[in-house]
């Protein structure tokens, strides 16, 4: 690139840079109270919205002029909605399920008072003598935020945010350098793709920079079809512009003049905030012809993906992008060489692209030295299921699965039993309590049985049982398949039909033989990674699990007291409060009557094991209880 | 064309550089099972999973209708490990197929049968469960007749119908279990903008396209 170029690079995004930090100052320092409020997705569903409103009347009617801006995931998802306000004279506080009459005493009571409602408060996002603050929180000591540091904490909508956080720095950095420099240091810092799989991010950059062919292409994949994921819908709703600063710099490294931001279509909000932000940053020549002056041209363009998982494999997705059915084809060649209409094309995770200006700003050596010994950097987690702190998390590679579900997610709720985590989706594994420890990286847990997936982790208690979870996962990929190959298309069904006849007691004890059997042909002939890892939900599970496999089978009964059909619901006698009625009137079909010295009787016959009767039975009697198999129920007299 | 020379279950054979180790195989007399590739299309589908062969220096069996030819390639199309793949593929097929090969027009021609014959397998599996769609048969085409439940989605009718002939009146639908080969809107053939050229019932390997008896 011409020096004269760079000049003009560094003196007009000085000027940019120096416009966004004021009017961040301004909102920050400005002597006005601001209210933030989370309304990502996971905010929205918990009536977000509602509050956004509640605050902006209740500040109208008390005539007080002060900024509500809508951020995005904070990760704290289990206390949406969440509400930050930023008071002079106070440490940023957040307050955790906030509804609209909470929204409306923080205004008065707050903002226009001086009471900062303790009652109502999550955490500080800065340590002082009056609240507690998220770095005191026990899961602070395990995180380390760097992809979703700007989550929930800037104005996702607003480009000068982002700018005056560091923002847009590192692609001018990266104009500075030779495009074989940016490869080199991405190649030394030991990225792997997180889109699944793992591949070393530098590696695929320089086969596809070396590839022949013109024009290059850059695809960043925010498919994320997995049920349970949504790390890369917060990323691109909470801070769409890191994701494409990540793609115009790697655009600039591999010499491609365009790309794609492929976003599946029912993430509307998604899609919202990632267009907003082309067309603030087209505004501002960071994206287009000759950004902020330089010889580089790069300009991006939203895809909406049709939503099936398939299509976040990379040659089905490439398909789709060509108008063509979304299946996937035969690899090798791969996209690197022979990709989006034959030519070269670089396909990367949203994830995988945030961490770029990350590394380019702080260096290969700073992210090598987070992580472990074959995975660099940060993983970002998903948390679900039975576990109290659902939301998002973002540890150090080399954590272990413990620290993420007790420490950071704060362990199982209700004093339940931990049973296993299932991490990586319809492609993962589900490990064992005594995998506990292990430390978290892509390595170790393909060696477990599981993957590291995109990020999902689901956590499971001594409620759910194994073969149901791997059923329930396998029923997934196989309606997912896109049926072009064999072993998926029948194979995957063959598993299930198995997997359906043991959770309904009808299992024999020599399929578990085939089932594995068979899951290793599908691992090894299918055409693509959806048939290759379908099986592991149900060989994990076997593996760690089989004593429950043989309980439905030999025995017709379900541990968990999960499967419907190898349970039955029964009133102890003894702990039926007798005048009580409440199950009578709930069970829909008037399976319960009262015998003559009214305790209350299940006709079997009837009963349709809906489970109203055990919910309805008040928590001092605790009467009604699940029996497996069926036959424990006592015969009546 | 550079000629490549290699090696296929102990016979030196050559081929051209850039062919698949099928063709190769089969042009010199060696026979893999194979169902979807198509010689005259750029690319196999890699669908049927039947080709499996081993190749040394990988660890894997690989499909040989992907698989390019190079100098010096061991490839062994016996291998336990390539049969056992291929095995599992073709009864998996037959578990969803009727297999009715008495009644089947196709009896005697049939690839399946000559397949299972050559992996030593049998038509009546008993490993898998029997899973059929039981779809309707269209026979409204006074040429031929399409029984869908014979179908095994190799796709040759489909190619040779839309690239060949340039054509397209057949195509896939639907995903995963319910994948099948139909018409535009599953509207009968008879219906549809076939011209009974009969292209698609040479090309297909099994009973699911037959010619109406004359
Ligand atoms: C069935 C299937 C679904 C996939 N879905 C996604 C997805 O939703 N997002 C994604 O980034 N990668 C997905 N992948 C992985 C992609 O094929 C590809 O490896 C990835 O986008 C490469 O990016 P990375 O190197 O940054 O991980 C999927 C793969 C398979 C087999
Ligand atoms: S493995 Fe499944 S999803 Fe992938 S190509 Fe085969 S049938 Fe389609
Ligand atoms: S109808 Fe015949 S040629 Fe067409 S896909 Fe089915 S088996 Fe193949
Ligand atoms: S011929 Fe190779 S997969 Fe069908
Ligand atoms: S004999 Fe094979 S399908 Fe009829």
């Amino acid at each position: 690139m011409k020096a004269a170029g760079l000049q003009s690079v560094v003196s007009t995004f000085r000027e940019i840079k120096s416009r966004a930090e004021s009017q961040w100052w301004e909102l920050r320092d400005g002597g006005k109270p601001v209210v933030l409020v989370g309304t990502a997705t996971c905010g929205r569903a918990a009536g977000a919205l509602e509050v956004v409103q509640a605050i902006r009347d209740e500040l109208k009617k008390q005539k007080l002029d002060c900024p509500v801006i809508e951020v995005g995931c904070m990760g704290h998802c289990y206390a949406e909605p969440i509400v930050t306000i930023i008071k002079p004279g106070y440490p940023p506080i957040c307050y955790g399920h906030v509804n609209p009459v909470i929204a409306e005493r923080l205004i008065r009571e707050f903002i226009l008072g001086d009471d900062p409602c303790l009652e109502f408060v999550l955490g500080a996002l800065e340590e002082n003598d009056l609240v507690p603050s998220f770095s005191d929180f026990p899961r602070a000591k395990f995180e380390k935020k760097v992809i979703l540091k700007n989550c929930g904490y800037i104005d996702p909508q607003q480009i000068e945010h982002y700018i005056a956080n560091g923002g847009y720095s590192a692609l001018v950095k990266a104009l500075q350098m030779p495009p074989e420099k940016i490869i080199d240091e991405v190649k030394r810092s030991g990225l792997r793709g997180r889109g699944g799989a793992g591949f070393p991010a530098g590696e695929k950059w320089e086969i596809c920079r070396n590839a022949s062919g013109k024009p290059k292409y850059l695809i960043c994949n925010g498919d994320e079809g997995d049920p349970g994921a949504f790390m890369d819908r917060a990323i691109l709703e909470s801070d769409p512009h890191s994701v494409l600063e990540g793609m115009l710099i790697a655009g600039y490294a591999i010499g491609a003049p365009f790309g794609y931001l492929y976003v599946r279509a029912e993430y509307p909000l998604a899609v919202r905030r990632a267009q907003l932000a082309l067309r603030q940053a087209r505004k501002l020549n960071l994206l287009g012809r000759n950004i902020l002056g330089s010889d580089f041209s790069f300009d991006i363009k939203l895809f909406q993906g049709s939503g099936a998982f398939v299509c976040g494999e990379e040659t089905a997705l490439i398909a789709s992008l060509e108008g063509k059915p979304g299946i996937p084809h035969y690899r090798p060649p791969y996209p690197a060489t022979n990709g989006l209409y034959g030519k070269p094309t670089l396909i990367n995770n949203v994830k995988t692209l945030s961490f770029i200006r990350h590394i380019i700003q702080n260096g290969a050596e700073w992210f090598v030295s987070i992580g472990t010994e074959r995975s660099k950097g940060t993983a970002v987690f998903a948390l679900a299921g039975k576990v109290v702190n659902t939301g998002l998390t973002e540890v150090p590679m080399g954590t272990t699965l413990r620290q993420v579900i007790f420490d950071v997610g704060s362990g199982i709720p209700g004093g339940k039993r931990f049973k296993a985590v299932q991490i990586g989706g319809p492609s993962g594994g589900c490990l064992p309590e005594s995998a506990l420890d292990l430390p978290i990286d892509f390595d170790s847990l393909a060696d477990a049985g599981a993957m590291m997936g995109s990020g999902g982790m689901i956590v499971l208690d001594e409620d759910d049982c194994m073969v149901e979870i791997a059923r329930y996962f396998l029923d997934f990929t196989q309606r997912e398949s896109c049926g072009k190959c064999t072993f998926c298309r029948l194979g995957t069904k063959q598993m299930l039909e198995v997997l359906d006849e043991i959770t309904k007691g009808k299992g024999k004890i020599k399929d578990l033989d085939m089932l594995v059997e068979l899951a290793e042909d599908i691992k090894a002939g299918s055409l693509c990674g959806l048939g290759k890892t379908a099986p592991n939900p149900v060989l994990s599970t076997l593996r760690f699990f089989r004593d429950e496999y043989e309980a439905h089978i030999k025995e017709g009964r379900c541990p968990a007291l999960m499967c419907r059909e190898l349970i039955a619901y029964y009133i102890i006698p003894e702990k039926c409060e007798r005048s009580c009625d409440a199950c009578v009137g709930t069970c829909t079909v008037e399976a319960i009557s009262a015998n003559k010295k009214r305790v209350k009787v299940i006709d079997q016959e009837k009963c349709v094991k809906c489970g109203t009767c055990l919910t309805s039975c008040p928590p001092q009697y605790n009467a009604v209880v699940k029996l497996s198999p069926p036959s424990q129920v006592p015969a009546s007299k | 064309m550079k000629t490549i020379s290699l090696t296929i279950d102990g016979k030196k054979v050559t081929a051209s550089e850039g062919e698949k180790v099928l063709w190769a195989a089969l042009d010199n007399g060696i026979y893999i099972p194979n169902l979807c590739a198509l010689r005259d299309a750029s690319e196999s589908p890699a669908a049927c999973c039947l080709c499996f062969v081993e190749v040394e220096g990988k660890s894997q069996p690989v499909t040989a209708c992907t698989e390019r030819v190079e100098q010096g390639m061991v490839v062994n199309t016996r291998s336990p490990g390539a049969l056992r793949l291929a095995r599992t593929a073709l009864e998996l097929l037959l578990a969803s197929n009727v297999v009715d090969c008495a009644h089947c027009p196709a009896n005697g021609s049939c690839e399946l049968q000559k397949i299972a014959h050559h992996l030593g397998v049998k038509l009546k599996t008993r490993r898998f469960r029997k899973l059929l769609r039981e779809l309707p048969v269209d026979s409204s085409s006074p040429v031929f007749i399409y029984d869908p439940n014979k179908c095994v989605l190799c796709g040759r009718c489909v190619w040779v119908c839309r690239e060949r002939l340039g054509i397209g009146v057949l195509g896939f639908a639907h995903r995963g279990f319910e994948r099948l080969v139909t018409t535009f809107a599953d509207e009968p053939i008879a219906e549809s903008r076939c011209r009974e050229c009969g292209e698609c019932v040479v090309a297909c390997p099994t009973g699911a396209l037959t010619f109406k008896e004359q």
